[in-house]
């Protein structure tokens, strides 16, 4: 029921997903550059014969460790074969380990991760322990001795190596399996009789598939460099050439052309990176839909207003403009809003999603979301002008005179601290308290909003106190400060009917017992109706109709008011039931 | 219980490790009926809702569709009408498939069922959507281009594609705006009256309850505290946590809601 957020509004209208994120991974500069030096590598190791000037494994005697020119690029190795040519067919070798490693990797991981997430229970107990025990053995180890075992082939050494590598696929799977099986859509298709391999194949492969491209191009980085350490070390087959091999070669004759160790080392290294980038790339653009848009200019707030509010009036709005920043400039939310609270009235700001209710309770707050702006207009509390305070000015005020209450509970407690730690804390910095009046406080005002044993709760942790007791404890430490303005963002929504009653009773017992002044920021006209003195209707950034309540109520005069007020189900007639006079089958067709 | 029934629970049990949720629950829906399951958080309405889908379990009892027991029966192993009960779920977000156009996502259930070949299958998506007024040009949008109340009408027709004779509804409309759920409430009566599907409504929100349903149950701690007819249940409670229910939730109306207030705290500092 909250106000969707204006992030998700904004990329609601992009074209499919998939076309859009290759398409964005290549428009960034990084992404861009690392696909084209793979694609370099890539196409070098497919036309190696066209590419490469001479046999990789052609000798000739007296160009042993020669300098690079006359027909040998990168000059001779110590055995006088052309450095340039065998890194030419060294891409196809390398390329060649690199991808068993990789797809015997990805293939064990994901599909062992797919089963043991989406199945849980025993098969997922047992595929735990059993990647959990492949990631404690020492890889190097385990491939020398294969390589004991089965002989000099690099091949068969890089599928032991995938094994190895497959427990960080298998837990990222498993992670993201678990996480997305108990979604509804994984439901729905469960009612609609798909078969579980379906189910994985048609919803869950879906969500994995990106986290497990950003995962191969990583492991992709650090099986290249685990191959040519192995070949450096000679334990590749010395016929074929490969990138560790050619370095080997180079380090032996290190003292008679030094610079023969740069060039595989430059094509290890660049293509390491551009794995490495390319992942990167890609998880930038998953997670934040590519680098971070530049902001708009803040515009000029055109409207200066040197204005003083009545005596009476609390809090002032005048031409209040919300901005969040867009594709092209600001887009606005909340568009010149004006709206008075009087002392001790407790005002209904309602309307539905995306009304913008929210977005001008979180404005008087000095806390809009990312990126979010008063762009024009005026907000006086108590005379004083609001907008062009500091952050710290503003926080002094939020801690004392300005005070909220959020709609999720739980969400608002630290999980990991005591609920008595969370209330002193504030008054300590805010009040000026020492720790022990604070405690004393905190203890009265737990006991105020009526928790049967406030001592319990003072030193309970947020998971062990329900949601309505949670709620009170926020309104213990909103109230604590005796504000003089109460912000409250539908307070009661994720509560339940009767718990809400309560804390509505608590609400008004406060307001009338310290006199504060309460915005309440509800879709709930039952809500308005049961607290509320006076009523502003939001739609669509604006205000379309204000009022008292009981007048809102009796007159409505705006046609959208009128229609929420028709959408009320109070007072409808109840249905009579008689049974089909047809076969339900036969109506559908 | 009737003999003339669609659905009969009897005597439901359900637990999750050794916390018993449903306790001895007894139920029945006829065939073109709306029978509202309303309760609180945690009440266990739910889980009933899941028990008769075959997607949650069934400890001990029997769930009877047209004399069948379908109790811990999956989706996908029930045949004949039950193999077509149908769900719409909460919270339109995340019961459809973000990366699946609407088509894909209104075939799934007919070509699962082997009903339809694809191209079939594709034929009646038109049909479907003209059933829950979405536009045809729908069929190759995605599920973020639309607004809740529209994707909403997307997972009922979803649940229609099978032609189903029940459709257990799990909040369909609490997450939707006022306007919008009254549409949408509309869409559903609607739907009924016209194939005679019969509907488990499961709310926790009394009015809307009393808006669709015929009968309503009421659920506190796994137990059904009172089943009787809308009318009864919703206006002239017997139970006292019923009347607590409807005394709790505020009428728009400023001058009856502070006598119902007043109502709710004496039956509260009675108790």
């Amino acid at each position: 029921m909250t106000d969707a957020s204006p992030q998700t509004n904004a990329t609601a209208s992009q074209g499919p997903q998939r076309r859009s994120m290759v398409k964005s991974v290549l428009k960034s500069p990084l992404g861009a550059l690392s696909v084209l030096l793979i694609l370099a590598v890539v196409l070098t190791a497919l036309f190696a014969p066209l590419i490469a000037a001479n046999d990789p494994a052609a000798i000739q005697i007296f160009r042993v460790n020669a300098a690079p020119g006359d027909g040998y690029l990168l000059g001779g190795d110590g055995s006088g074969r052309d450095i340039f040519s065998r890194l030419v067919y060294g891409a196809r070798n390398t390329l060649l380990g690199t991808l068993i490693a990789v797809g015997v990797a990805a293939i064990v991981g994901v599909s062992a991760g797919l089963a043991a997430g989406y199945h849980g229970r025993k098969l997922e107990v047992g595929a735990s322990w059993l990647f959990d025990a492949l990631m404690a053995l020492p890889a190097m180890i385990v491939l020398l001795a294969f390589y004991q075992a089965l002989g000099a082939s690099i091949h068969l050494s890089m599928v032991v190596f995938g094994v190895m590598l497959s427990p960080g696929f298998f837990r990222l799977t498993r992670t993201l399996v678990k996480g997305v099986k108990n979604e509804l859509y994984v439901d729905a298709a469960r009612v609609s009789g798909l078969s579980n391999l379906r189910i994985i194949s048609r919803h869950i492969l879906r969500v994995v598939r990106a986290p497990v491209v950003i995962q191969t191009s990583i492991v992709a980085g650090i099986a290249l460099v685990i191959q040519a350490g192995l070949e450096f070390l000679g334990l590749g087959d010395p016929g074929t050439p490969t990138w560790g091999g050619v370095l080997q070669s180079a380090f032996e004759n290190m003292y008679v052309s030094p610079q023969a160790v740069i060039w595989p080392g430059l094509a290890i290294s660049i293509t390491v990176a551009s794995f490495v980038l390319l992942a990167n790339s890609i998880r930038d653009q998953l997670q934040h839909g590519g680098p971070p848009a530049r902001l708009p200019k803040l515009p000029e707030r055109r409207s200066v207003f040197d204005r003083q509010a009545e005596a009476d009036v609390l809090l002032s709005l005048r031409g209040v403009k919300i901005g969040y920043p867009g594709t092209s400039g600001w887009r606005e939310v909340v568009h010149g809003v004006d709206l008075d609270v009087r002392r001790g009235e407790v005002l209904g700001l309602v309307g539905e999603s995306g009304s913008g209710k929210s977005q001008t309770a979180f404005a008087v707050l000095g806390l809009l979301g990312t990126g979010g702006h008063v762009l024009d207009g005026s907000i006086l509390f108590d005379g004083e002008e609001l907008l062009g305070k500091s952050d710290e000015e503003m926080h002094g005020l939020r801690g004392k005179r300005i005070a909220y209450v959020p709609q999720e509970p739980m969400s608002n407690l630290d999980p990991s601290f005591r609920i008595g730690s969370q209330l002193v804390e504030p008054l300590m910095t805010a009040q000026g308290m020492s720790r022990r009046e604070a405690r004393a406080h905190a203890l009265d005002m737990l006991g105020r909003v009526g928790l049967p044993d406030p001592k319990r709760t003072f030193n309970a942790y947020p998971h062990e106190i329900s949601g309505g007791m949670a709620q009170r404890v926020l309104i213990a430490g909103a109230v604590a400060t005796y504000p003089d303005l109460l912000i409250a963002d539908e307070p009661t929504t994720a509560l339940d009917v009767t718990v809400q009653a309560e804390i509505l009773e608590l609400l008004r017992e406060l307001q009338a017992e310290f006199g504060m002044t309460i915005v309440m920021v509800t879709h709930n006209f039952g809500v308005v109706a049961d607290i509320c003195d006076s009523v502003a209707v939001m739609r669509q950034g604006e205000i379309v109709e204000q009022n008292k309540v009981t007048d809102l109520f009796a007159n409505p005069t705006h046609d959208y008011t009128k229609n929420l007020l028709a959408a009320v189900l109070d007072d409808v007639e109840v249905r009579r039931y008689s049974p089909p006079k047809f076969a339900p089958q036969e109506a559908a067709q | 219980m009737s003999h003339d029934s669609l659905v009969e629970v009897r005597d439901l049990c359900v637990s999750f490790a050794t916390h018993q949720v449903i306790k001895n629950v007894c139920l029945d829906i006829r065939p073109g009926e709306t029978v509202g399951l309303v309760g609180e958080s945690g009440s266990g309405k739910t889980t009933i809702g899941r028990s008769i889908l075959g997607i949650g379990p069934a400890n001990s009892g029997r769930i009877l569709f047209e004399g069948g027991d379908i109790a811990n029966v999956a989706p996908r192993d029930r045949v004949g009408d039950a193999a077509r009960i149908q769900a719409v779920f909460q919270d339109p977000y995340t019961s459809l498939n973000p990366s699946m156009t609407i088509e894909d996502i209104l075939t799934e259930p007919m070509v699962a069922r082997h009903i339809a070949t694809r191209d079939e299958a594709r034929l009646k998506v038109r049909e479907l959507l003209d059933q829950v007024s979405l536009p045809a040009d729908a069929a190759h949008r995605y599920p973020r281009e639309f607004s809740g109340g529209q994707r909403q009408r997307v997972a009922i027709a979803r649940a229609l594609a099978l032609s189903p004779r029940l459709i257990v509804c799990d909040e369909p409309v609490s997450a939707l705006d006022l306007t919008t759920q009254a549409t949408v409430m509309d869409l559903f009566i609607e739907i009924q009256e016209r194939t005679g599907v019969a509907y488990l409504f499961v709310s926790h929100d009394l009015a809307v309850v009393r808006h669709i349903s015929h009968r309503v149950a009421v659920m506190r701690g796994g137990e059904i505290v009172e089943f009787g007819d809308c009318d009864q249940v919703t206006a002239r409670p017997e139970h006292p946590y019923t009347r607590r229910l409807l005394l709790a939730a505020p009428v728009a109306d400023p001058i009856r809601q502070a006598k119902r207030r007043q109502d709710f705290l004496t039956l509260d500092a009675r108790s």
